[in-house]
């Protein structure tokens, strides 16, 4: 069982802080993985919000490969954040290439383009980039996006987390999503480490979605291009999210709606019940199943966390106005916040998205069972 | 016979047919139970005579003969009258003193089945017990990583769509334009199949009926079961009971009359309704039901004259085309239900299948197809047609899933599988390996008449006569002294205890599985077969 940690807060933090949840739930990793996201970023990134940042592990073929493809895309870099790794060897962790975390201009030809049309071309770079990675195993890549970075790597995070000197003060975000990896089914590979991105939206999962195939062979057929990789079967639940709220313009209280929607008998008794019989009807295809405790974000830097149909994983959510954090664990929650009012801890059960929005003032409980706020 | 006398070829002696009867004198009290209840005539009172030889050790003047009489059971070797191991005689007899035993060689019987240069006609099923779906395991069973389910404490939704499903977006935009969404009903994943009433006696379908609206509105299972093609009783398509029935339109268009002309006064829709295009006992043929079966009732309720037989053509007659099919019938017969009712085709499992699909995904109005596969049952066919047509189930339903999945409708057109489904028994298995290969459900004809109404026929040349309208049991009979042996009330019973303990079974099957808020439709990691040329051509995981 992995653990999750995240936070969002009105002043940026160090990613460390994450970090150092992620420790003191050490029980619940084995050091196969880590992974973490940073949006809303303070320090040098602050000047640059509309810049996209492309992160990800190059060799030095592929950083050389890299940039020829970047500068042929007409990128120029505007910022790069250098990440020196020790020389000696930290057990648990594999010598790879350059760690990138590198902001760019965007291409003249790009002037003019609407907002859309810009994100479809920063999805479809950062799929070329991954591909031609894939094809001489030289470029890993996470994210291409602005205002967010990811890093993801093998080993316990506290190591990680020294390895790369994320203690550095020029690596700060208000939103921060970490997720130490428990491996199971799947082979250690840096794509199957969550968080896992797609424009703007992020999730990372703590369990087993064993509806995996059905799911997975439903979004490849949407025909969109984005819907790809999957090494992960918890990638789906980032896909998911995107494919609600922006293939069906719909908002985050459908989100469970659409994953675990309500039986049938529940169901008939919503305000909303005509509208959720036909989005259960028609992503049936995308109903998860399984133990699984969800951590996302949205474009908008909103916070949620939801829970499967049974509520067979950990979750908890607490602060103060300001500053909150999504946990797997209590001890994650008192690592970071302890200072919060305990007796507001709020635990989401199977009915419930757990929501903070970007004011960062209070947690806002979204149950299945009440109206949605639908943009129809 | 004696032996100088010629004989005919289709002369045949006990031992050339399929069954023997074995009787034992010492038990038997003549109370005549067994020729009575023998559908077939096959056994007679018979009157033995027997010489009794006593020869003596001393002159040859004292050996004695003396002849004695006794009565007993004799077995019949003409070709009508050939037994067909239904074992009623062993069901009837006080004594346990007579048994019908399978014949232990080829029985040659089979060459003759033919005399008039008539072949030979069956109900039953293909005449093997080989089920590939048998062979398929559950294998991705949940332990640590997710917990296993509890099938008797968690919660299930173990429910399927029939009918026409929009894209997402398509549906979120026709629920904003208040645009015509396609009717789609929620059902049980396990359907009752087209069994006509004409091909079963009026207590067997009245039992059924029952059975199925109990499911519904004492359980809360929303099981559906099709008419098959004879019709509808007027008084149920008049009823609030209609909403659980599929109404079939097969190549003969038998009750349609009726129908058509209740619809004005229909209180419900129907479920759907199903065109039969094709089934798997006798894929390219038509229905057949014997004149022996066509009595005033059945008549009344086809609209046809008494006593003839009624074989459907095998296409329909006002059609030349698949855009015929497709596109008109099933958009006239969306039409005369106002659009409110989902329509699909119900086809044979063939090679031809994915063309059916492809032309499907482009008509609106198709809300589905359902596939029947080689081993499906029927009432009255050829046997060649039950033995040698038609295609396996299992590869036919993967590929036009799969297709589906290539083209991104498979949540839009469900595909519902037939034909052989719990041939062995084993119905949760077998309907639970479809539904994972990408079936969205199963239908099941011969099994239910196994199970709820103890239909003994089998795939290894017992009974099979439900053609006849003698069948032992009176569950294919028209005839009042064999039907009543049916209840109707303990075959509702039934009914109900089948849908119930399947329902179990299938929570037993999905739960380690880690699945309970979806029918696991397409789940096809789960699945593992020890064939390697059957895994690879459903790609599915080979295990030893």
């Amino acid at each position: 069982m992995c653990r999750l940690f995240a936070l969002t807060s009105k002043e940026p933090v160090s990613p460390m802080e994450a970090i150092k949840a992620l420790d003191v739930m050490k029980e619940g990793h084995d050091g196969s993985g880590v992974g973490i996201m940073l949006r809303d970023l303070g320090g040098p990134f602050e000047e640059m919000k509309d810049a996209p940042i492309l992160s990800g592990i190059f060799t030095e073929d592929g950083i050389r490969r890299l940039d020829l493809f970047m500068m042929d895309q007409g990128f120029m870099t505007k910022y790069k954040v250098s990440i020196k790794v020790p020389k000696t060897n930290t057990s648990g962790i594999p010598r790879r290439g350059l760690y990138l975390i590198r902001a760019y201009e965007y291409p003249e030809s790009w002037d003019g383009l609407d907002k859309g049309e810009v994100e479809r071309r920063l999805m479809m770079t950062r799929l070329k980039i991954r591909e031609m990675g894939e094809e001489k195993r030289d470029m890993i890549v996470f994210s291409f996006w602005p205002d967010t970075i990811m890093l993801k790597e093998l080993g316990d995070p506290m190591d990680v987390g020294h390895y790369l000197g994320l203690d550095r003060k020029d690596l700060k975000a208000r939103v921060i999503m970490a997720q130490g990896r428990q491996n199971t089914n799947y082979a250690i590979d840096l794509y199957a480490c969550h968080p896992f991105f797609i424009k703007g939206f992020t999730t990372m999962t703590n369990g087993e979605n064993t509806a995996f195939i059905p799911i997975r062979d439903f979004l490849s057929s949407r025909d969109y291009p984005g819907y790809t990789g999957y090494h992960s079967d918890s990638e789906v639940f980032a896909h998911i999210l995107h494919y609600t709220m922006e293939g069906l313009g719909l908002g985050l209280d459908t989100y469970k709606h659409v994953m675990t929607p309500l039986q049938d008998k529940t169901l008939e008794k919503h305000p909303d019940a005509p509208f959720l019989k036909h989005l259960k009807q028609s992503c049936r295809q995308l109903i998860i199943d399984g133990p699984n405790c969800v951590i996302g974000t949205l474009p908008d830097n909103t916070l949620f966390m939801a829970q499967d149909r049974k509520k067979l994983r950990p979750g908890v959510v607490g602060g103060r106005p300001g500053m909150f954090a999504f946990s797997s664990e209590i001890c994650g929650l008192d690592a970071v916040i302890p200072d919060r009012d305990k007796s507001r801890d709020i635990q989401p059960m199977h009915l419930d998205t757990a929501i903070v929005s970007p004011d960062r003032q209070e947690v806002k409980i979204c149950r299945q069972t009440e109206p949605l706020a639908l943009p129809l | 016979m004696s032996a100088n006398r010629t004989i005919s070829p289709s002369t045949l002696s006990l031992k050339d047919l399929p069954w023997q009867i074995d009787w034992k004198k010492d038990r038997c009290t003549l109370c005549g139970q067994c020729t009575a209840v023998c559908p077939v005539q096959a056994i007679e009172l018979g009157v033995f005579r027997k010489r009794n030889l006593v020869t003596s050790i001393h002159r040859v003047e004292d050996n004695q003969t003396s002849f004695e009489t006794f009565y007993g059971i004799r077995q019949k070797t003409t070709i009508p009258e050939a037994c067909i191991g239904c074992a009623m005689c062993a069901m009837v007899c006080p004594n346990d003193a007579i048994e019908p035993t399978p014949s232990t060689g080829t029985p040659r019987f089979r060459f003759h089945q033919d005399q008039d240069g008539e072949p030979r006609k069956r109900g039953g099923r293909r005449n093997t017990t080989e089920s590939l779906l048998d062979q398929i395991k559950f294998i991705r069973i949940s332990m640590l990583t997710d917990p296993a389910l509890d099938a008797g404490r968690h919660e299930f939704e173990m429910r399927s769509l029939l009918g026409r499903v929009l894209p997402p977006e398509e549906n979120m935009r026709r629920l904003r334009t208040h645009g015509w969404i396609p009717p789609v009903r929620e059902i049980y994943p396990l359907i009752i199949g087209g069994m006509s009433f004409g091909a079963l006696s009026p207590t067997m379908w009245e039992g059924l009926q029952m059975g199925v609206a109990y499911l519904n509105e004492e359980l809360g299972m929303p099981v559906r079961i099709s008419t098959g093609e004879g019709g509808c009783p007027p008084r149920l398509l008049r009823s609030r009971f209609l909403k659980y029935v599929i109404l079939q339109i097969a190549s003969g268009y038998f009750g349609w009359d009726e129908i058509i002309h209740a619809i004005p006064h229909m209180k419900e829709d129907p479920c759907a309704i199903e065109i039969k295009y094709g089934q798997g006992a006798k894929p390219g043929d038509g229905g057949l039901l014997m004149w022996h079966k066509v009595n005033k009732l059945i008549a009344a309720i086809r609209g046809v004259p008494q006593g003839i037989s009624l074989p459907s053509p095998p296409t329909h007659q006002t059609q030349y085309s698949i855009e015929e099919s497709v596109a008109k019938m099933i958009q006239s017969m969306s039409m005369a239900w106002g659009f409110r009712v989902p329509v699909y085709p119900k086809i044979s499992a063939s090679s031809t299948s994915l063309a059916v699909l492809n032309n499907l995904t482009r008509n609106d109005f198709a809300s589905g197809l359902a596939i029947d596969g080689e081993d499906g049952g029927t009432g009255a066919a050829y046997s060649v047609s039950m033995d040698h047509m038609g295609h396996p189930i299992a590869s036919c339903i993967r590929d036009n899933y799969l297709n589906l999945v290539k083209i991104g409708k498979q949540n839009e057109i469900p595909i519902f599988a037939g034909g052989g489904i719990g041939k062995n028994g084993n119905i949760a298995a077998n309907a639970a390996a479809l539904i994972m290969l990408g079936a969205s459900g199963v239908q099941i004809g011969k099994y239910v008449m196994q199970a709820a109404a103890g239909c003994i026929g089998t795939e290894k040349e017992r009974c099979n006569v439900c053609n006849l309208g003698i069948c032992p049991k009176g569950i294919t009979s028209q005839d009042p002294r064999l039907y009543r042996r049916l209840d109707p009330e303990a075959v509702a019973q039934r009914v109900v205890d089948l849908f119930v303990s399947f329902d179990m079974e299938l929570k037993k099957i999905v739960a380690p599985l880690g699945r309970s808020t979806s029918l696991p439709i397409g789940m096809s990691d789960a699945l593992g077969i020890n064939d390697y040329a059957a895994a690879e051509r459903l790609k599915i995981k080979y295990v030893v």
